[in-house]
């Protein structure tokens, strides 16, 4: 496959330089003019994502956590994207979006509380405006397209309270048929959604020459809608280019897919050994295209940042991230028969009995010594 | 609108009208269901009426219609899907059996999914491959959707009105054999619960429990056995998930005997759950064990020989008469 840098839209280079603008392969120019105080909201971001992503991984090591999918390398692709969404759009994830989340202002204990077990990760996607992590691959493209179709139905595009919905999903999802169907619905119904790919360049083990044999963002001619290549790691180029495809979509013009070409630092999940697929020297590569070191070099450069700045926001993130790990280690496990909850809105005569008889059973033990 | 007969396409297609007329939220959605009406002609009409936005062509992707169905839901909507045959489920399987049926219980509540994915199913219309199949076992299986069928064209008017208003997921399984069917259907008759079985014909000596397209077929039999002298007691489930036993485990303390009819392969099927359950609930007032009357364990077979395959009121009968046989 291909790998043609010359199409990623990139606005801060590896080494912290700010690049104007840029030109995407769909003939957009894209730039960002951004204050001194939102550059360093951006690392802030950045920064706290990491953190938090960090702490997952150590107690998903302390046994706190059943498994974790970290985000590390994928911040600046998570943190651009998730900062150019409006309130009123709504947002469709896979399982790895915990930087997007913290940029929906969603408590950082939700996700992790699903890989704890004691829930199935329900913060509530109709008042955060953001859907439930989705890990069979690819399904809630779909969902995003629907509710883009239902935004068109209530007459929500094209207008000053323009909405728009957006889906995430990683390259080996691209492999799936309900993510071809949702680009085929998305530009026949001409939905108001934003397909973001991040393009870590792995499906667990399987390496994208494994997904595809064309660049990912290509894909999007063949179903007649505009398709980029952003740098992933780089959080303005990110950001510029969700914003415009995120406007574009709110003016009735349809969805676009972003490629966000972006690596995955650290294993799929806890579960896996990135060694045994992996050439160290590529993790190595990508190391020198860091998210937050480049931005660190640029807010240096430019002199919007010093170094009580930086000290500043690695210690909040610190202490966030104590924050957090306390409040892991003190959630308590739902009650027994919870299984039996909101199975059905409003309950059923076979888990009446089932749940009935479970506490008799339960109840019958009390009192003994085992 | 006052009693009239209607064959149960039509009945069908009067419910759907009724729905999008009460509701501004419902929207049907499928292959074909605007223009074409449905290749069965159930929404025959109601684009021309409420326009595309509310009866949605879709393109041809069976995933696509549930999964976008799922979103729109989420955005408020109460989306009926239609599968154009039961044998075209299985592409949207996983959107319908890992995203429509738990949604409400992953989200602790918060979402519902008001949505009606109905499925014309079963055979004897002389089809090819997968245009006749009954995939209720898979959907009755799978907590958080609840499964409901029609036999007649009263229960098809409203019971498909009771499933749109209903905040569950429902797969709604049409009979397509009895489409063209004809029954008094009165619109302001009171309904039905839409979870309840229903005793379809009273008897002393039998129990024969059906749903969807086996409940004329019992009848059939109910009314050659009465010439013979055997009062049959027919049972139309009409839910199959969840199950409404409690009118089957009144009849069969009464005359002791169960013959369960689906057109569904018997291995693993709703008949032997029916077993079970009766035999468990039952046990001292069965004369004999609960016996199935089903198709066999093929995939179902070309239409030359489909009434081979499918239970007719002759394997009733017989089934009947082994109830008498221990």
């Amino acid at each position: 496959m291909a790998r043609d840098d010359d199409t990623l839209v990139q606005l801060l280079t590896p080494d912290g330089e700010r690049v104007d603008r840029a030109v995407g392969p769909d003939g957009v120019e894209y730039s960002v003019d951004l204050t001194d105080a939102e550059y360093r909201g951006f690392y802030r971001d950045l920064v706290t994502v990491r953190r938090l992503d960090a702490e997952a991984t150590a107690l998903q090591r302390q046994g706190e956590l059943g498994i974790w999918a970290s985000l590390l390398g994928q911040e600046a692709a998570q943190v651009g994207s998730g900062r150019a969404l409006r309130p009123q759009d709504m947002v469709f994830p896979t399982y790895r979006e915990h930087g997007v989340l913290y940029c929906r202002g969603i408590d950082p204990i939700m996700p992790l509380s699903l890989f704890r077990g004691v829930d199935q990760g329900a913060w509530d996607p109709i008042e955060t405006r953001c859907g439930m992590y989705t890990i069979v691959i690819g399904a809630q493209t779909l969902h995003a397209t629907g509710y883009a179709m239902g935004i068109t139905m209530d007459g929500k595009v094209g207008n000053d309270d323009g909405e728009a919905a957006i889906a995430y999903f990683g390259d080996g999802a691209t492999s799936q048929g309900d993510v071809n169907e949702a680009f085929i619905w998305s530009a026949v119904y001409t939905a108001p959604v934003v397909f973001f790919c991040q393009n870590n360049q792995y499906a667990i083990s399987e390496p994208i020459e494994r997904q595809t044999r064309v660049p990912l963002y290509q894909r999007a001619a063949g179903f007649g809608f505009p398709g980029v290549r952003v740098d992933g790691n780089d959080v303005l180029a990110s950001y510029a280019v969700t914003r415009h495809a995120l406007d574009h979509a709110r003016g009735g013009q349809g969805p676009t897919l972003i490629e966000a070409y972006t690596y995955r630092m650290g294993a799929h999940t806890t579960s896996d050994d990135p060694s045994r697929y992996r050439p160290p020297a590529e993790a190595e590569a990508w190391r020198s295209r860091d998210p937050i070191a480049r931005l660190a070099a640029f807010l240096g450069k430019q002199q919007i940042a010093d170094e009580s700045f930086f000290a500043e926001v690695d210690e909040q993130a610190r202490t966030e991230a104590v924050r957090l790990r306390e409040r892991v280690l003190t959630m308590p496990d739902p009650a027994p028969d919870s299984i039996f909850d909101n199975v059905y809105p409003h309950g059923s005569p076979l888990l009446d009995g089932e749940r009935e008889r479970f506490n008799a059973y339960r109840k019958s033990f009390e009192g003994s010594a085992h | 609108m006052a009693t009239e007969a209607l064959t149960l396409g039509k009945a069908l297609n009067a419910g759907l009208r009724r729905a999008l007329d009460r509701d501004p939220k419902v929207v049907i959605m499928g292959e074909d269901v605007g223009k074409l009406g449905g290749v069965f002609r159930i929404t025959d009409g109601l684009q021309k009426d409420f326009g595309e936005n509310r009866v949605i062509d879709t393109p041809l992707a069976e995933s696509g219609i549930i999964g976008t169905a799922v979103g729109l839901a989420l955005r408020g909507y109460r989306p009926v899907c239609e599968i154009q045959f039961d044998g075209f489920v299985y592409p949207a399987y996983d959107q319908i059996v890992s995203q429509v049926a738990k949604m409400h219980y992953r989200s602790r509540g918060m979402v519902r999914l008001p949505i009606v994915i109905r499925i014309p199913f079963g055979g004897g219309i002389g089809a090819v491959e997968h245009h006749s199949e009954s995939p209720e076992a898979y959907f009755a299986h799978t907590p958080g959707l609840k499964v409901v069928t029609c036999s007649n064209p009263s229960d098809g008017y409203t019971m498909i009105q009771q499933a749109i208003a209903s905040d569950d997921p429902i797969v709604f399984l049409e009979p397509k054999r009895r489409y063209w069917e004809k029954g008094e259907v009165d619109p302001e008759a009171e309904a039905y619960p839409l979870h309840s079985a229903r005793v379809t014909r009273p008897g002393t000596d039998v129990t024969v429990v059906a749903y969807g397209p086996m409940v004329r077929t019992a009848l059939d039999a109910a009314t050659a056995a009465a010439e013979d002298g055997r009062e049959l007691e027919v049972i139309d489930l009409r839910s199959l998930s969840p199950l409404d036993l409690a009118p089957v485990y009144e009849s069969v303390r009464r005359t002791g005997r169960c013959v369960v009819v689906h057109e569904a392969p018997s291995n693993v099927g709703l008949g032997a759950e029916i077993a079970a359950r009766v035999t468990e609930e039952c046990f001292y007032s069965l004369e004999s064990p609960v016996l199935r009357v089903t198709g066999f364990d093929t995939p179902y077979p070309a239409a030359r020989v489909e009434e081979e395959y499918l239970p007719d009121l002759d394997r009733v009968l017989d089934a009947v008469d082994r109830t008498y046989g221990w």
